[in-house]
């Protein structure tokens, strides 16, 4: 029944299928992506359940066995103070990063999208640079940053953390936001200014409002992956532990569950952003 | 009088033109060139200073044995790490090519959301999620007790510490950087390319291998780029998940910039690690361009 009703529905198909490639196509990729897609949200689901774990012996660690369902660590979210002071740090760093990234940032790739070699020498320059940051082994770029403030005898601390998270996320706003403006319609621009706008007036009254979707996803790219960035953080931290620091460093002593709590609500949050970024555009559209 | 103004403020608005595109990239350079450009060359010459360890002062001696001598006492833990982050991006490679594709093709009006579920490991912590697999591989954890309870599996056996959890974090950590490229580079294949391989008589087999592998390449080179050099200087699946035996690089870096203090040494390893991945940079540059990586992204 099913193979007449999966022949019925590629009838008209200008390709002749044999009915192996058609169960392929039809049976074994799909159910293959979505082993795909259990295994990736596996450990996530696994992350959750530990959260609502209770623990039997004295410490509050986090054990491997299943000791049965409790809310308890939801109740008492805040009560490791370290934690939820690396979470505050991780949230103020993460926005300050973000907007001073996202200014830089775009300004960057207006001049990459506008201007070209003959105006705009060392174009080339630039987007070598980027490709480079992007690609170069994070290690490196942490190890270098450190030993860049160790020579310049500069304090490790929130300071430090910034310019390396802002160092890191330029690139990735600026080629997101220059990606989203591909399509960008300079006669716009042309007409506020024949019509008597000063360039300031014409940037934001039409040049910022039409590139704004595309800063805003540079700002969410910057926000994501500097919230979450341990491997420069953890050189370049010192007495300013982020969240990631903080989770890794308990990793030898053993776990709050707190940390699964505060990893299953970062979840939440970012997964009903992303639903309602995505009904947001489909609506548009 | 209306004709004065326009004179005097055209010379002005010129300036401000040939100079825009420096101005508007200025903060972004500066701050490239000062904490990315001059930290990996200050990391070069301290790796040509020697230092004092009771003082920590360094002293530039252009002192190139460093390089030798690190790379005599650390090169089983480079081969290690080459190993390692080859195995994950060979596994990453054959596990998403296949979802990739099935998402290019078949994903239909469902195509975000199924992108949306290769994310979804982004949406967790990178270190808890590497936590997260401690708990998994342990060896009364959720997979491997319920497997001996079962008896499916002897008491002994166990994953954890050992190379191969380090390699199935590194593959399950890095895995959306490979999907993603390939699912791009597919994305884009005409389909009428497929169609007129078919017409002319083209087997499943053959419009695989000559049409959809070829046109594919240059989003496996970006898989590539994204998933083996960040898993090459990874060190968190192998402190978390790894043992004592099977070090990898990024271990040792850490330990001497963070627990030794020994900067020299520690810039040595990372100056041959920036080597490394810098061969593979310039030959995807020269083969593909600096801008490609771009549409992977």
């Amino acid at each position: 029944m099913t193979a007449s009703a999966l022949g019925r529905a590629s009838e008209g198909t200008r390709v002749v299928r044999t009915r192996r490639a058609r169960r392929f196509t039809r049976l074994l990729l799909p159910a293959y992506s979505w082993l795909v897609i259990a295994y990736l949200v596996f450990p996530i689901a696994v992350m959750i359940a530990y959260s609502f774990n209770k623990v039997t012996t004295g410490l509050p660690q986090v054990s491997f066995a299943w000791n049965g369902f409790t809310l308890e660590w939801y109740r008492q979210w805040s009560s490791v103070p370290q934690l939820t002071s690396s979470f505050w740090l991780s949230i103020r760093l993460a926005v300050s990063a973000t907007v001073l990234a996202t200014i830089v940032g775009t300004l960057l790739a207006l001049a990459l999208v506008r201007y070209r070699p003959p105006r705009f020498r060392g174009k080339a320059a630039y987007e070598q640079v980027l490709f480079l940051n992007i690609a170069a082994p994070e290690i490196v770029l942490g190890a270098s940053l450190l030993g860049l403030f160790v020579t310049i005898n500069l304090a490790r601390g929130f300071l430090t953390l910034l310019l390396a998270h802002v160092a890191f996320c330029i690139a990735y706003v600026a080629i997101t936001v220059r990606a989203r403006m591909a399509g960008f319609d300079r006669s716009l621009e042309e007409a506020a200014t024949d019509l008597g706008a000063n360039s300031l007036v014409t940037f934001t009254k039409i040049t910022l409002p039409l590139i704004m979707p595309g800063v805003m996803a540079g700002g969410l790219m910057a926000f994501a992956i500097s919230i979450d960035d341990f491997v420069t953080s953890n050189f370049v931290s010192g007495s300013a532990v982020p969240f990631p620091v903080w989770v890794y460093g308990v990793t030898r002593i053993g776990i709050p569950p707190q940390v699964f709590v505060f990893g299953s609500a970062i979840f939440a949050f970012g997964i009903a952003c992303a639903i309602a970024s995505i009904v947001i555009s489909r609506r548009r559209t | 009088m209306p004709g004065a103004r326009p004179r005097r403020s055209v010379p002005r608005a010129r300036l401000g033109k040939v100079f825009a595109p420096y101005l508007l990239s200025l903060p972004a350079g500066l701050w490239l060139l000062i904490l990315f450009l001059i930290p990996l060359v200050v990391m070069l010459s301290l790796s040509l200073q020697s230092c004092n360890n009771a003082t920590g002062a360094c002293v530039m001696t252009w002192h190139w044995a460093e390089f030798g001598q690190q790379l005599s006492l650390y090169h089983s833990q480079l081969l290690t790490s080459f190993y390692f982050a080859g195995a994950a991006t060979v596994i990453d490679v054959v596990v998403s090519f296949p979802i990739a594709y099935w998402i290019a093709f078949y994903g239909g009006n469902k195509k975000n959301f199924f992108l949306l579920m290769l994310l979804v490991p982004f949406f967790v912590s990178f270190v808890i999620r590497t936590v997260v697999w401690s708990f998994i591989l342990s060896d009364q954890g959720v997979v491997l007790g319920t497997l001996k309870h079962a008896h499916l599996l002897p008491q002994s056996f166990h994953v954890l510490a050992t190379g191969y959890a380090v390699v199935a974090g590194l593959a399950y950590n890095y895995l959306p950087f490979t999907a993603l490229p390939l699912y791009v580079a597919i994305e884009r294949i005409d389909k009428r390319v497929l169609d007129a391989a078919y017409d002319l008589y083209a087997s499943k087999r053959q419009a695989f291998m000559n049409v959809i592998l070829p046109l594919t390449m240059p989003g496996l080179f970006a898989a590539f780029l994204l998933t083996f050099i960040p898993a090459l200087g990874d060190y968190v699946n192998q402190q978390v998940l790894g043992g004592t035996s099977d070090t990898m690089i990024g271990t040792v870096i850490q330990n001497a910039f963070l627990t030794n203090l020994d900067y020299a040494g520690g810039s040595a390893l990372s100056a041959v690690l920036m080597a490394v991945a810098l061969i593979g940079i310039f030959a995807y540059a020269r083969l593909l361009g600096s801008t490609a990586i771009e549409e992977y992204l």
